[in-house]
């Protein structure tokens, strides 16, 4: 069995965070952009894990832990932000969600 | 067998480009559950057994049925059976099936050769997680629930509707 090294674990976190910006810059659709910050804070949580498990440690599965209760709170918010928003808009383009007043 | 992280890995990225260049937020979704299970799967990989779990009950469970739930619920409208009759079609669920059952052949064949941190790393079981979690990182769980509380408040009171059941106006 041969150990994966340091350097290559860390390219599928980047390459996700990276995707999960893509995302956000390029949709326009609210639900998507918050899909997106899901698939960024996931792959926080992995680099977390991927340190975790270099040094062998459990401080790094701990860490992941904090970030799944952010991503469940985030998200709970979010898809209630979303739902009052679809309440009082047409659509869900986030840039007509500057049309709010008051 | 490194072969099982780097496949893993590969279906992940492959499952969120799928989840980014969706037009249907329901085909998105389905890609985006197949993504969180292959990195549940790494994390499997990474000898992080415990974390594994959390993934797939939290995020593919829990937190992606609330997004099925509000996806669904903005549908909702007079051509919704003719939408839910063509999200049916084979060719929806056939890609999110196919990296399924890759997925699903990876875990069996890992748990039948208890290859559990195959990456060449030392496995952090849950007895350790939760010895951590307990002991030095007591104010970290403390945070966590004050943090959960918030967001209990905060989605209540976003979300409340008015006698009528309709969603009352902002404030």
């Amino acid at each position: 069995m041969t150990t994966v090294p340091f350097g290559q674990l860390l390219i599928l976190p980047v390459l996700l965070f990276a995707l999960g910006v893509l995302g956000v810059l390029a949709r326009r659709n609210l639900v998507f952009i918050l899909m997106s910050i899901e698939i960024m804070l996931n792959a926080a949580g992995l680099v977390f894990i991927i340190a975790g498990a270099r040094w062998g440690q459990a401080d790094g599965q701990i860490m992941f832990l904090l970030v799944l209760t952010l991503a469940a709170a985030e998200v709970s918010i979010g898809l209630a932000l979303i739902i009052r928003i679809r309440a009082r808009l047409p659509s869900l383009d986030s840039d007509a969600a500057n049309l709010l007043q008051g | 067998m490194n072969i099982t992280f780097y496949l893993a890995a590969t279906i992940a990225v492959l499952a969120t480009v799928m989840v980014i260049t969706r037009a249907n937020g329901v085909h998105a979704l389905l890609y985006l559950v197949v993504s969180l299970l292959a990195i549940a799967l790494v994390f499997y990989s990474l000898g992080a057994p415990f974390a594994a779990a959390l993934e797939v009950i939290v995020y593919a469970g829990a937190i992606m049925v609330l997004f099925v739930f509000v996806v669904m619920m903005l549908n909702l409208g007079e051509i919704a059976a003719v939408r839910e009759a063509q999200w049916m079609a084979p060719r929806i669920w056939i890609g999110p099936s196919i990296l399924s059952l890759i997925l699903t052949a990876q875990l069996a064949y890992m748990l039948v050769s208890n290859e559990i941190g195959n990456t060449g790393r030392a496995v952090v079981d849950a007895r350790a997680v939760g010895l951590a979690l307990y002991g030095p990182y007591l104010l970290c769980v403390e945070l966590a629930s004050m943090l959960l509380l918030a967001a209990l408040v905060g989605a209540y009171r976003l979300a409340e509707t008015g006698r009528s059941g309709v969603i009352k106006g902002g404030h």
